[in-house]
Formats: structure tokens, C-alpha cells, sequence
């Protein structure tokens, strides 16, 4: 019984001391994202950096599916619930601004010069009225992932330089059985998978055309360029039989199950493809166009602090958010997620660029151009449809194209029109 | 409560009988009407999820009327049904015919015909997707590529995916109506075919004389049953179409699935509820009819 009651007292003594030793002042304060398993663990470590550092700080965050992401955020901000800081996909910021959602970041802690003078160009269109709404800790870009084993049987050495070279060497690559059926493509494609972006802001870019006026409301890709550069795109599964929109289900499968000589896609493969036993693979930049033009597409997620953070609430969430977009942060990121630095300072760096997986990326950060989507599905949707009707209904490039530029600007104008 | 005490026992009774009643209509009303009403109010509204509601009159129905995505999805969703019900009915009934006069493993082949019924409809899908694909992954067209025959676009054709798609609908739901003919057939007293027989009648004006006016509360049944299923068909389509749902070049996509993609992709919820309105519309009047029809005496 003496036992007993001397381990009570000592475990209230030593509870108590628990509670005083937190400080007075505690905060805690709330951060939601998607379920992204790789970007949770790496904000699991931003968070505990931050705590250390801040321990007046707690920072909690939850995660929720995809799909009820944006149901959820809509409705717990409004209801003074929710996170403070909240992560957000660039293509989601108005509709964020104009729901009220999210409030500017403090000009006094976010100077938009000095954003302009270290982030990379494209966080420019996070910038309203002058002042910078939301910022990435991270960047993704795509790049041409190239299968090392299929390159050397075909006896090539380094991978295309411009699309000439692309189309030689997927020729090389493919392989077709007696029938025809094509068994092995040189290059993957599909525009239901990243390709869309390829050659909305790539190979639009390299045939001398261009996907939207400077204010982003009108589509400009209906023109000689625009035409070249969508039967480029066709020819090489109608003319040059390089490739199969459908082959192995998806583009990405047939890159992984070794069926495919080269694949364009994001930053965000690399963790998948890291993983894949007895896939030899290398990465390099993206071909350069007929001119020598080099584009890359580049999108990203980003931060932003909520209407719900006031007080001490927001005071913390603004230290949060100065922490989650520092150098140290993107490279803690890159190491984890495998997605770039949103810096040229943090991205750029000599180590990055002789990387052979990240250097390809980095590079074609420094010249990519980012889409402001209002429907990235249902503009997707358009090239699909567009390229469909050349391939299924045998339409000409140039009047696909026109009623691809119709029905896009149909989804533009719904829109910016509100 | 002396309230409730003073009341006899008969008014008791009421007051039980709607304590136990009120709970289903409250969960009726809260689950079902409530949404159903809201959805028609948000059909003249404009709403991204985000912001606030606001009112667009007509502008919805406007803009559905003007769509061609809209009457393609709607001539799609009655192919599904045209072809879905009658061929479905006649295969159900078919086999149904024939294993009800089967003795031999009747219990084991009736367990077969079942089975694709109780599988997961989006583990099917995605079963039957693999079976459609191109050399070299896809079991039919290397079936066809072996044979030297030249490969077939089952999924990405603007003629062939709609049936492709349509013939694992129907397959899996095969199991469920072979079972209701089948337990249709044996309601039928055998007095009247010991009597056809005597008669000496042939088997063909049994079947057209006898078997189906007897059964058509079944009939009725399964019309009603798989032109609902058919009219709402969503999750064969969606995974067996994933990278581009409802394609290639919308060409099999039913209303249910431009349904998901106006309010959960694109974000355009007051546009997604007039298409639903009208869907519910037709659901309504199609289901009108067939109870008509069923309440016709023979």
C-alpha cells in the first residue's frame, strides 16, 4: 500500500512537471493535404524540424482521400473548422480566392520582389492584385525516361537530342509480330496520361505556336503551327508506327514492363519506377524541337493560409509557411518526395544537376511554362477527343484542331465570363 | 406523461406504432427526400463546391439542351438499354428453360450461371478490360494474333466499345434472372401441361401457349428490374474506360458517368443536377409505364 501510494505521488509530481514544462503559450495549429503517401511522410518531417525550432509550436496534420478533398475543405473553412494552412493544387487558386477560403500571405514576411527574384517564373501566376496568395515548396516537370537495355539492343548510345532523332530512334526500338501488332513501342503515348501537357506546352511550343494568349482567356493554338505540330504528334502512331495509344493499357505499364524504348512523364515516376526490378533506365531532357526549341511543362501544389488562421493562430501559420517554402524544406522534400525544388537556389544547385534521375528535370525547370487550367480534365478532354477523331475518324489535323480550339474556348469562357 | 396514461389502449397503440414508423420516415425524409429536393433546387443554381450558390434561372437546362455531349450520352444510355434488356432476357430465359428440365448436376450448373452475379462489378470490369486489350497483353486478340488474324480495336473504336462494354453487363447479370425465370417456371402448375400433352399439343405451342403467358408477372418483373439497371449503368463503363471515361469520343458514355464527371471533376454541381433531374425524369416515366403494363390482367 506505501508502495503504492509513493508511485502515485511521484507519477502526479512528474505529470505536473509534464504540464509546466510545456510552455504557456502553446499553439497548435492545423495542416491538411491529400493522401499522397510519400508527401505525408515528408511533411511528418518538416512538421517535427519546425516543432524543434518553434516548440511554442504544435503543428497537426491530417489527410483525406483525393476525392472528398475538396468537399472537405469547402465545408470546414466557412464553419471557422479545418486546417490553418492548406495545400492546394496551382490550378485551384481562384476558385479558392473567390470563395474566400485562403487570405494573402503578409507582404511584410512574403515581399513579392523578392519572390519574383528567388522562385522560378511560373509561381508568378499565384499573384493577385499584387500579392502572392499561395507558394510550393515543391515543382514537378516532365522529362524523357529512356529504357537502357531496349536502347542498347537497338544499338543507340544517347538518347534523342531534337524529334527527329525521336521518331529514328523509336523506329529502332519497335518490334511487330506477323500480324502486324505492334510487341514493342519505341515511345509510349497517350493523351489521357501526360501527354497533353507535352504537347500543349512542348511540341505546340517547337512547331512556332502557341496554347493561349498572355491573359490565358483565349485559345491561340489553331494555327499553322497548331497543325503541324498536332500531325507530328498522330504521325507517329499513324505514319511512322512507332507507337500505340493503347498499347499495354497505359503508357506508364508498358514503360515499366520493360515494352517500351522511351516515356515521357512527370517528376513523380521516378519513386514508382525506383522500384521496378530488372528495369534498367535513365533519364535526359526533353527533345528539343525542329529549331532547336526547348519547353518543358512544369505544375505544382501549393500552400496557402486559410481565412479560419487569426491572432496567434496566423502568426504561427505564417512562421509554418516561411518554414515549408525555405531551401531547406525543398531539399528535405526532393530527398523524400522525389519533386523539386520550387527555387532555382534550392533547385539549380550543382548536386541536383549532375544527378542523372533529378539533373534532367532541374534543367527543364529553368525554360518550362506552366498551363493555367480552369478545367484540367475537361481541357484535357479537347486534345483527347482531338487526336481520337484523327485516328478514328480519319478527320484532317487541321479541322480537328479547329473544333479541338472551339470546344476549349467554350470551357474558358464559362469560365472568366463569371 | 399523465398525458399518455389517460389515453385507452387502442390510442396507445397508435402512439407505438408511430413511435417505431417515425424512425424510418425521419432516416426517408433526411437521406432521400431531402437531398432529392435539394438537387432540384441546386439544378437552377450555379456552384463550384466552393463558393456560394447562386441563381442562373433556366440556364442549366439551356445549356443541356444545347450539349452534344448530352444527347450523345442519352442516345448511349438507351442503347444500353435496347440492347441490354431484351438480349439479356431471352439468354436468362433460354438457359433457364433448358436447366429447369435438366436433372443432371441441375444444383451445380445452376451454381455456375450464379457465380458472375455475387463477383465484384469492378474487379469484372477490369477483368474483362484486360481480355479486350491489344497484343500482347489482351487473351482475345492474342487469340486472334495466334491464329494469324488481324487484331480488333474492342475498346477503342467509336462501333465497337459500346457492346463490348455491354456484354459483361449482361453476362454478370445473367445469374440473377435464369434464377427468378426458373422459380417462375415451377410456379406454373404442371396439371396444365399433363393436359397439353393429352391433347397431344406440340412442345413450340406449350412454350407460346401455355410457359410464357404464365410467366409474364416475371416477365414484367425483370423488364422493370434490368431496364433500371441498364438506365443507370455507371461502373462497367467508368473502369472499363478509366483513362478517358466514357470514350473514345464519348461514344460510351451514359449519363450516370457525365453525371459524375460535370459535379466531381469538372466542379460544375447546378449543371450536374439538371442532368440529373433529367435522368431522374426518365427513370420515372419508364418505371410509370412498366407498372402499367403490370397491373394489365392477362
Amino acid at each position: 500500500m506505501r508502495t503504492f501510494k509513493a508511485f502515485t505521488y511521484a507519477a502526479a509530481t512528474s505529470f505536473a512537471a509534464l504540464v509546466a514544462a510545456a510552455p504557456a503559450s502553446a499553439v497548435e495549429i492545423e495542416y491538411w493535404q491529400y493522401i499522397f503517401d510519400a508527401r505525408i511522410t515528408a511533411m511528418d518531417v518538416l512538421i517535427d524540424n519546425f516543432q524543434k525550432a518553434n516548440p511554442d509550436i504544435t503543428v497537426k496534420q491530417s489527410t483525406f482521400p483525393y476525392a472528398d478533398y475538396r468537399t472537405k475543405v469547402a465545408a470546414a473553412i466557412p464553419a471557422g473548422e479545418g486546417p490553418d494552412v492548406v495545400q492546394l493544387f496551382y490550378g485551384w487558386l481562384n476558385d479558392y480566392v473567390q470563395a474566400d477560403l485562403i487570405q494573402p500571405l503578409p507582404a511584410a514576411n512574403f515581399p513579392a520582389d523578392k519572390i519574383e527574384a528567388e522562385f522560378f517564373p511560373m509561381v508568378r501566376a499565384m499573384k493577385i492584385d499584387g500579392n502572392y496568395m499561395a507558394l510550393p515548396t515543391a515543382v514537378r516537370s516532365l522529362a524523357l525516361f529512356y529504357n537502357k537495355r531496349m536502347f542498347a539492343e537497338a544499338g543507340l548510345t544517347a538518347p534523342p537530342a531534337n524529334l527527329d532523332e525521336l521518331v529514328e530512334m523509336a523506329a529502332k526500338m519497335t518490334t511487330k509480330d506477323g500480324a502486324g501488332n505492334i510487341t514493342a513501342e519505341g515511345l509510349t503515348s497517350g493523351m489521357t496520361a501526360q501527354d497533353h501537357h507535352w504537347w500543349r506546352e512542348v511540341v505546340l511550343r517547337q512547331f512556332g505556336g502557341a496554347p493561349y494568349s498572355d491573359d490565358n482567356k483565349t485559345v491561340t493554338y489553331n494555327s499553322e503551327g497548331g497543325v503541324k505540330a498536332l500531325q507530328f504528334y498522330a504521325d507517329l502512331e499513324a505514319k511512322h508506327g512507332v507507337t500505340k495509344s493503347t498499347f499495354m493499357d497505359e503508357p506508364q505499364a508498358a514503360f515499366k514492363a520493360g515494352r517500351a524504348g522511351m516515356h515521357i512523364d512527370g517528376s513523380f515516376r521516378i519513386g514508382a519506377l525506383k522500384d521496378t526490378r530488372g528495369l534498367d533506365w535513365g533519364v535526359a531532357e526533353l527533345p528539343a524541337g525542329p529549331d532547336g526549341t526547348k519547353s518543358n511543362y512544369a505544375s505544382y501544389w501549393v500552400n496557402a493560409i486559410t481565412t479560419k488562421a487569426q491572432g496567434e493562430k496566423y502568426d504561427a501559420s505564417v512562421k509554418f509557411m516561411e518554414y515549408i517554402t525555405s531551401d531547406e524544406a525543398m531539399q528535405i522534400w526532393l530527398d523524400t518526395v522525389g519533386e523539386l525544388p520550387a527555387k532555382p537556389s534550392a533547385a539549380m544547385t550543382d548536386a541536383n544537376l549532375a544527378d542523372p534521375v533529378f539533373g534532367p528535370f532541374v534543367a527543364g525547370l529553368g525554360y518550362a511554362n506552366t498551363t493555367v487550367f480552369v478545367d484540367e480534365s475537361g481541357q484535357r478532354q479537347v486534345l483527347v477527343d482531338a487526336i481520337s477523331r484523327m485516328m478514328l475518324e480519319g478527320q484532317s489535323a487541321a479541322d480537328s484542331l479547329a473544333a479541338a480550339a472551339t470546344a476549349e474556348q467554350v470551357i474558358l469562357d464559362g469560365y472568366y465570363k463569371k | 406523461m399523465s398525458l399518455y396514461r389517460n389515453l385507452s389502449i387502442r390510442q396507445k397503440q397508435v402512439v407505438w406504432a408511430w413511435g417505431f414508423l417515425a424512425l424510418p420516415i425521419v432516416f426517408y425524409c433526411v437521406i432521400r427526400f431531402y437531398p432529392t429536393f435539394n438537387a432540384i433546387v441546386l439544378s437552377f443554381q450555379s456552384w463550384n463546391l466552393l463558393g456560394p450558390r447562386e441563381w442562373v434561372g433556366l440556364d442549366n437546362y439551356a445549356k443541356l439542351w444545347d450539349d452534344p455531349v448530352f444527347w450523345k450520352a442519352f442516345r448511349n444510355t438507351f442503347m444500353y438499354l435496347i440492347l441490354g434488356t431484351p438480349i439479356s432476357l431471352v439468354i436468362s430465359f433460354v438457359i433457364a428453360y433448358h436447366l429447369d428440365k435438366t436433372k443432371l448436376l441441375h444444383g451445380t450448373l445452376r451454381a455456375l450461371y450464379f457465380l458472375p452475379f455475387l463477383t465484384s462489378t469492378v474487379a469484372m470490369a477490369w477483368v474483362w478490360r484486360w481480355f479486350y486489350q491489344p497484343v500482347p497483353i489482351g487473351l482475345f486478340n492474342n487469340f486472334l494474333a495466334s491464329m494469324g488474324i488481324a487484331q480488333i480495336d474492342f475498346l477503342n473504336s467509336t462501333s465497337n466499345a459500346l457492346p463490348s462494354i455491354l456484354l459483361p453487363a449482361i453476362w454478370a447479370g445473367l445469374g440473377f434472372q435464369i434464377i427468378i425465370f426458373m422459380a417462375g417456371l415451377r410456379a406454373i402448375p404442371t396439371s396444365y401441361y399433363e393436359a397439353a400433352r393429352i391433347d397431344g399439343v406440340s412442345t413450340w405451342t406449350i412454350l407460346w401457349e401455355i410457359t410464357l403467358p404464365l410467366l409474364k408477372p416475371t416477365i414484367v418483373f425483370l423488364v422493370v428490374f434490368s431496364s433500371i439497371g441498364f438506365l443507370r449503368i455507371f461502373d462497367q463503363v467508368f473502369n472499363m474506360t478509366t483513362n478517358n471515361p466514357g470514350g473514345p469520343l464519348d461514344s460510351t458514355k451514359p449519363l450516370v458517368l457525365m453525371i459524375y464527371q460535370t459535379a466531381f471533376s469538372s466542379f460544375d454541381m447546378g449543371y450536374a443536377a439538371a442532368q440529373t433531374v433529367v435522368l431522374f425524369a426518365i427513370l420515372l416515366v419508364v418505371s410509370l409505364i412498366q407498372l402499367r403494363v403490370l397491373r394489365e390482367k392477362p
